[in-house]
Order: C-alpha cells, then structure tokens, then sequence
C-alpha cells in the first residue's frame, strides 16, 4: 500500500509536470525537498537525543516503571499482548501524554523508542504486530488537548479568540480516535480468527 | 478549564527537566553519564529515519510543485462544496495526512487570506489539530525498525483521520453556525 501510494505520488507528478512542459520544476523540487529532510533530521537529532537521554535517566531511576505501574490496569486493556513492566509501556505512556498536552516534539523521540520496544516482542521482525498498530492507531489519530501550533498561528494571524477551537479540536479528535479504535479491535479480531484457521 | 491547560502545558517540559534529573539524582543514578548514554541512542534513531523523511518529501514535492496537486483539488472542489464544506480547505484536508509541515503552510494560508474568524479558518484550524500525519508517522515509525510489512494500521490510520474531518466539518457547522 506505502509502495503504491509513493508510486502515484512520483508517477503522477512527472507524467504532469511534463504534459504541462515544465520538466525543470520536478528537478528543481527533487533538490529543494531533499535538502529539507536533511534539514529535518539534523532539527530532530539534537531535540530527539536530548530527549532520550533525559528518558534514561527517568528509566534508571525506576520513575517510568512506577508511572507505568500507576496506569498499567488502564493501558493493560488497550495493549493486551505487552507485559505489564515492560518498558515499552512507559515510552508508549510518555508520547501519549505529549501528544495529549501539545509538546509535539517530544512526543517523537518517545514514540520512536517505543517502537523499537515493541519490536523486542515481535515474533516476525519485518511485520507489524497487532500491539504496533494499537499504538500508532492511537498516535496518529492524536488525542490532542491543546493544539499548541495551531493556537500560535491564530494568534500570529490576530485572532479575536485563539483558542475558540480547543472545543472543537477535542470533539473532533474523539471522532477520529474513536473510530481508528474501533477499526484496530476489528481488523484484530478477524486477524486473530484467520490465525485459528489455519 | 482549557485556557488552564494550556497555560499548564507551557511549563511541562522545565517541569519534567527538573524532575527527572533531580529524582535520579537522589536515587543514584549517574545522571551525567545515564543522558550521554540515552542521547546517543537518540541520534542513532534519528538518522535512522532520515531516509525515509526523504522519500516521502521528494514524493510530495514532485506531486505538489508538478501541477498535479492542483488538478486533484480542482477535481473535488464541486462535489465536496456541495456537502457543505468550503473549497479553501480542500488542500489542506488532502495533504493533512501526508506532510505536516505542508498542511500547516496551508493552513497558515487560509488564516491569513480568509481570516481566523471565518468559518473557513475556524474548519481549518480544527482539521489541522484534530487529525495527524498518518502516512508520514507510520513509515517513519515502521521503518526505524526495519517493519516492512504495515498490517492495518495505514487504512485504520486513513480512516481515522477521515472521520476526523467529517467530525470537523460537522462539528464547526454545528458549533460556529
């Protein structure tokens, strides 16, 4: 599915940019969006191993196990196949609270930790598990309670109320979150019964 | 309740900077050395993700800046116009899962030509919070390590986000009339 969407989004650029004769903007933006990831993942280096080594310390001294701990019956739930003490219960816990409180940037290096927590539980180290999915479910459907950057451009732009669209935000993002939920638990039940199956 | 909380989430991150050193130091963890440690991980982990960053951005650029963008929002305008949502959105809602830096220029855009105020900029800036980079996250996040195989989660992801914008759309009507 990521090979085919990748593919039309190439393949239909270069079959219109030269329809329309403008071959020089595919080699123009081919140099300018390459340097931006570049760009992208020098910024995300420094915040992500500041980020990380402030969590190991938080691990060491037992505070994400005792945090882990706290929320475990509620997380339990969501994230059956994850034993309890695990760490990767603690990383997925601290980039849901950033992403919940807005502090995008520090929602990242967190979420990417988890996933290579979670990976040390799969059995099949090039497919995602049922785990996996939940987590990034929940993530990219962004329990958001404080849109931070959207707040800040309303304001820049003078906005007679900037934060008028938290309610509206958080309504929305239930929707969202609530379905992808909904999907996850389906597509693991139909997974589960095909897996009996056979 | 809500202006608190974000007064709040201004002093999360000193918070947690205070905390986390202050009680490890007092459990005797050798917080000097236990950062450096964590922080070469991190830099491991991002440039890890750097090659996929630059798939998907050319990806989007080449489709962006080539025309095409513009004739598949063009395409839509009529039909989605006619359910009620305005036609200055439509990029955003169509990149929003894509890139996040590209949504959030759009968004800016529409703040800045129509107003904050406006029942376009309010949608816009609802759909721009509620919903997230879908497409982006989970390869970014499969393959840092090395999944290749997605499963599900990029059609749960694409339709979670789809019901964020038909939330949106309903919601803002709704709410601000």
């Amino acid at each position: 599915m990521v090979n085919l969407i990748w593919l039309v989004l190439v393949a239909a650029g270069v079959v219109v940019a030269a329809a329309q004769g403008n071959p020089q903007a595919i080699s123009q933006t081919v140099a300018v969006s390459t340097k931006g990831a570049v760009e992208l993942a020098i910024d995300l280096a420094g915040i992500m191993a500041f980020w990380t080594g402030i969590m190991r310390i938080a691990e060491r001294s037992g505070m994400v196990a005792a945090l882990a701990r706290v929320l475990a019956p509620v997380v339990q739930l969501v994230f059956p196949e994850v034993p309890r003490d695990h760490p990767a219960m603690g990383s997925m816990l601290m980039n849901i609270s950033a992403n919940l409180l807005g502090v995008g940037g520090a929602a990242t290096p967190f979420g990417l930790r988890a996933m290579r927590e979670l990976q040390q539980l799969n059995p099949r180290p090039d497919t995602a598990t049922p785990s996996m999915c939940t987590f990034l479910a929940i993530n990219t459907t962004s329990i958001t309670l404080v849109p931070t950057t959207v707040i800040a451009l309303r304001t820049m732009t003078k906005s007679s109320n900037p934060t008028e669209i938290v309610v509206t935000t958080i309504l929305a993002t239930l929707c969202s979150t609530v379905v992808a939920l909904t999907l996850d638990r389906f597509f693991r039940r139909r997974q589960r019964l095909k897996r009996v199956e056979t | 309740m809500f202006t608190a909380l974000s007064e709040w989430s201004i002093w999360l991150v000193p918070a947690l900077l205070g905390l986390i050193p202050l009680y490890g130091y007092w459990k005797k963890v050798p917080v000097f050395e236990t950062f450096v440690e964590g922080a070469e991980e991190g830099l491991r982990l991002a440039w890890r993700i750097l090659p996929y960053s630059l798939a998907i951005f050319v990806a989007v650029g080449i489709f962006r800046d080539s025309g095409a963008f513009l004739m598949l929002t063009n395409g839509l305008r009529y039909p989605l116009e006619a359910t009620g949502v305005p036609g200055v959105v439509i990029p955003l809602m169509l990149v929003r899962p894509i890139s996040g830096n590209a949504s959030l220029a759009l968004l800016a855009d529409v703040l800045r030509v129509h107003g904050p105020d406006s029942l376009a900029g309010r949608l816009a800036s609802t759909v721009q919070g509620s919903t997230d980079t879908t497409f982006y996250i989970l390869s970014i996040y499969f393959g840092s390590v090395g999944i290749r195989k997605f499963s599900y989660a990029l059609p749960v992801g694409l339709l979670g986000d789809l019901a964020g914008m038909v939330g949106s759309v309903i919601i803002c009507r709704w709410f601000f009339g």
